[in-house]
This record gives C-alpha cells, structure tokens and sequence, in this order.
C-alpha cells in the first residue's frame, strides 16, 4: 500500500508529487499520455517581459525535481475506476490495481465540441489536437487551414500554428445550432476577444476591450466590426462570418462560410466555400471529472469554473476523507494555478498523515496565498469571473459539510 | 506533398536528433521518429483515415488527440480498439485500420421479418444461405 496514488502527471500531479515527497510519502503518479507533463506539453505563448514560456521546458523542470525526489512515474497507464477500500482507495488501470491511503485526483480538462455538419471527416480536429501535433509532435496539421470557434484558447494556439508555419485561412464562429449555442453567437465571443486583447497586437481590440466593458458599445462594436476581420498575429478573425458545414468526400477539402448578423443568424446568399485541407474546432475547456464521480464525489455545475466540479475546499480536500483534487479538475485556469494548487494538496496530504502538525498549518495557508496571487497575475482568464466561481464553491463546500 | 515534419522550430528547436522508428500500416511500411504515436507517424507521412465507421463505412480520423474521444482507435499486434494518439510507435509494430464490422440487426440489410434470430441464421444469411435454421442451432 502506498501513502499517496496521484492520477495525472500535469503541472498539478507532478507538483503534489513534490510536496508529499520532501515529507517523504511514498508517491505513485500514473498517467494514461505516453509522456509526463499533461497539458503544459504544447503550451507556448509570450510573457508581457517578452520572454517564451514553453510548456515542454516547465514540465521537464517539474519531472526532473519530482524524480531526483524519487517519485515512481508510470506513463501510459489508464485509470477506469476507483473503489473506497476501508483503509483509502484501490485504483483500477489497465496496468493492474494500486492501494493507496490518500489519493489525488488531478485529470485537467476536456475539449467542448463545437459540431458543425461534417465533423466526422479526416482532417477536422480539435484545436488541442492541433497544438500536441505542431508542438510536442512536431508535425504539420496541413497545408491550409481554418480555426472554428473563436476564444482565448483557439487565439493562443493560432498563434502557435502560425510560429510553426502552419498556414491559418482565418477564424470564424460556429454557425449557431442547439450544441454550439453561445459560441455561435457573435456578441458573446466579442466578449472573450476583449479579454484577450491586451495580449494581442491590434490596435482595434485594444481600443475595442476599453470600451466593450459597456454593453452597448459592445453591441455597437458588434454590428460595426469590420468585414475583412481583425488581423489577430496575422491572422483575420471574424466574428460575423460562420463554419456552415465541412465538405469533402474521404477527408477535408473546404469549408463553407457566410456572413452572420449580430445576433448570428447566417445572411442569406452570402455563403462561400474555401478550399482547405484541416479545421481545427474550438469550443472551450470542461473539467475531466469522470473519477472523482466514481470514486463518489460529490459534484456541483459553476459556469465560472467550465461545467461540473467535484466538490472541494480551498485546500483542496474532497468531501470524501483521503480524496484531493487539484488542478483544472477543481475549474479552468492557467497551468501555474494548477501547479500551486498542486503543491498546495500535497501539503494538505502531507498534513493529513502527519503526527506532528507544528508548522504544517503555516505552509498551507502559505501556499493557499500563493494560489490566489497566481490567479491575480494570470496574463489569461478563461472566464473573467473566476474568482466568483471558486467563492461559490467554497460556501457549497461548507454548507455540504453541515448538511452531513 | 511538402514534408509535414517541423524539423526546425523558431522556439522549440530542432529535431534532428530523434530517432528514426519503422512500423507497418495496413501492410505499408512506414517510418516516424522515435517519440511519435501512431497517429503523428501516419499523419507526417500525410495519411489522416485511420478508420471507417464500423456500420456506415464513413472515414474517421483523429479528433481530440488526447485520448478522451476514441475516434483514432485501430488494432495493434492483433489488439483492437487501441487509441493511435496515445500509443507510441515501436520498431517493427504492426497497425491495422478500422474496418466496418457485420451489423446484423440493421434493418437496411433485413426486412424485418426475415430478421435472423441466431447467430447461426445470421452467418447463413452472409453466407447467402437463406433456409432458416432451428433456433438452437
């Protein structure tokens, strides 16, 4: 049996990893990627100092400190099911099952589909997809392409397609239909615009995030915006122009756009066909919160967060004794809050099974501080109110544990 | 077709150093780099089907790449249903496509009352045998 199984081996995993390991827990982290480092792997923008973050160096620092602590780091093994033994947890994987006292959750998140007719064929992918093909794979999605769905997430990887050659059409929304919903909806995705735009090098978004905290400039910012798009990095992003469908017979071979009105209802007669051999959808990130839900958590839905969450305290404890989760599992964010919200349940961990406290109470309000400071310096927000969310969450967590 | 490897990369550097790996695709020896899934081999060398749908036959490639959508799955070394985005490339493995699969109660091939009620009917029909056979058969 050992002290602590961690499932995910991202910014989160591996730094929960460290924590337990400086107090010498034993730790086994499993993830199902034939590589450690989750997400951070392909992540790749500038800081405001100008300076490259590369996800693939962060996670090599993370990896190397997690093993000279002699953290025991299996890849390519695939959890399918937890089960609350009398004594912590038994981890079902394809690589046998693992006793564990403690147990952290740490799975990141999903896509969001986007469906637009045609889909299905070869050559259309998620806009995650594309980003471990060009940068950890290193291998061209295509020759042409065009990005459906327009937000902080498909902005940043554009960007990286265009850094790796990669030839980008344009952006466009999603034609609006029952599942793609808001992000076909034009007044909607120009508010996530504006909060990009302080990164992006464009005058008129710039201009346009000032002023779009109104909603009637907004709405005028909308109905004016221009027809050629914004050049975004090069590339132009339009918010009143729509995928209707993918053709092609055995894979992509275009994409049929029109014109949308401000309310995203596509304009008759506008409709043209661009020749392209990949599409990449974006449609947002979501909690991968499958596990927790089988190891039988409790969840809770806060928009703010991206979908379903388990339930949990801002130390990162579960309802369920022994049972953390940390990470983009607990609402989307940025990769450095995942790992200060790793460190932070590994303390919480570390505390748990420690005799003597002294001294534990301090690290975690420390490093409870230090989530929150991230969170305030974050360059990018996946939803402007997540401090709103993670409040939320905070009060369910306290009225669940009176409630039981 | 232009090379789709990205050899040289204004942040991330070069990929000169990484190992060539061969494996087989439907009988088709291919080569990737030694780090690469299956899928990335296959779609360097620009091959995006990996298989068709089981019942309709349509193509299928990747979609999420990261292992939640299952739309990659092929057979490995005789294994079926093995995600391609999440399986490495070893020297010498042997990947075969999706194929479509017998559907025996698509009521496009049978008229409903000609419905085989045994697997036994059911192979007698692909076979075009069409004497109905003792349920127990």
């Amino acid at each position: 049996m050992r002290d602590v199984v961690i499932i995910g081996a991202g910014p989160a995993g591996l730094s929960a990893a460290i924590a337990c390991r400086e107090w010498d827990l034993s730790v086994l982290i499993i993830d199902e990627f034939p590589k450690p480092g989750g997400r951070l792997l392909g992540q790749l923008h500038q800081e405001p100092d100008g300076e490259w973050w590369n996800g693939i160096k962060e996670a090599g620092k993370l990896l190397n400190h997690a093993t000279e602590l002699g953290a025991d780091i299996r890849c390519g093994v695939s959890a399918h099911h937890i089960e609350k033994a009398d004594n912590g947890f038994k981890v079902h994987t394809d690589a046998g099952v693992f006793d564990a006292e403690q147990l952290l959750i740490a799975t990141g998140a999903a896509e969001s589909a986007a469906p637009i007719p045609g889909w299905t064929l070869p050559g259309v992918m998620s806009i995650g997809a594309a980003q471990v093909m060009t940068n950890v794979h290193r291998v061209r999605v295509g020759e042409r392409g065009i990005v459906v769905g327009v937000n902080v997430l498909s902005a940043a990887i554009a960007r990286e397609l265009d850094l790796a050659g990669t030839e980008l059409h344009s952006m466009v929304l999603p034609a609006k239909n029952p599942v793609t919903k808001h992000y076909g909806d034009p007044g909607e995705v120009m508010d996530g615009l504006a909060r990009i735009a302080h990164m992006a090098p464009s005058r008129i978004l710039r201009f346009g995030s000032i002023l779009a905290r109104a909603g009637w400039v907004r709405r005028l910012a909308v109905r004016l915006y221009p027809k050629r798009g914004v050049k975004v990095w090069g590339i132009p992003v339009h918010i009143r122009k729509a995928a209707l469908k993918i053709n092609g017979r055995d894979r992509v071979e275009s994409v049929t756009v029109c014109n949308i009105d401000p309310a995203g209802k596509p304009i008759e007669g506008s409709e043209r066909t661009i020749p392209v051999d990949f599409v990449c959808i974006a449609g947002g990130l979501y909690p991968l919160a499958e596990l927790a839900a089988v190891a039988g958590c409790p969840f809770r839905y806060i928009e703010e967060l991206g979908g379903h969450v388990p339930v949990h305290n801002e130390r990162m404890e579960t309802p369920i004794d022994g049972l953390y989760v940390a990470g983009n599992i607990t609402g989307i964010e940025s990769a450095k809050v995942a790992a200060a919200q790793g460190r932070l349940a590994g303390l919480s961990i570390v505390r748990h099974r420690a005799k003597d406290k002294a001294g534990l109470g301090q690290r975690i309000d420390e490093a409870m501080r230090h989530v929150t400071a991230i969170r305030e310096q974050a360059t990018i927000q996946f939803h402007p109110e997540v401090d709103k969310g993670r409040s939320k969450m905070e009060n369910i967590f306290k009225e669940y544990r009176k409630a039981t | 077709m232009r090379n789709r490897r990205i050899e040289e990369h204004p942040v991330l550097g070069s990929l000169r150093n990484r190992k060539a790996v061969s494996f087989t695709f439907d009988g088709k020896t291919c080569e990737g780099r030694e780090g690469d899934t299956i899928a990335s081999a296959l779609l360097a060398h620009g091959i995006r089907q990996l298989r068709v749908h089981e019942e309709s036959g349509r193509p299928r490639g990747i979609y999420c790449n990261i292992g939640h959508c299952f739309e990659c799955r092929v057979t490995v070394d005789g294994k079926a249903g093995v995600r391609a985005c999440m399986t490495e490339i070893r020297e010498g493995m042997a990947v075969e496509s999706g194929k479509v699969l017998p559907s025996p109660l698509n009521s496009s091939v049978f008229e409903a009352d000609e419905m085989p009620r045994t697997y036994a009917e059911f192979a007698g029909k692909q076979k075009g045998d069409n004497k109905k056979e003792a349920p127990d058969a």
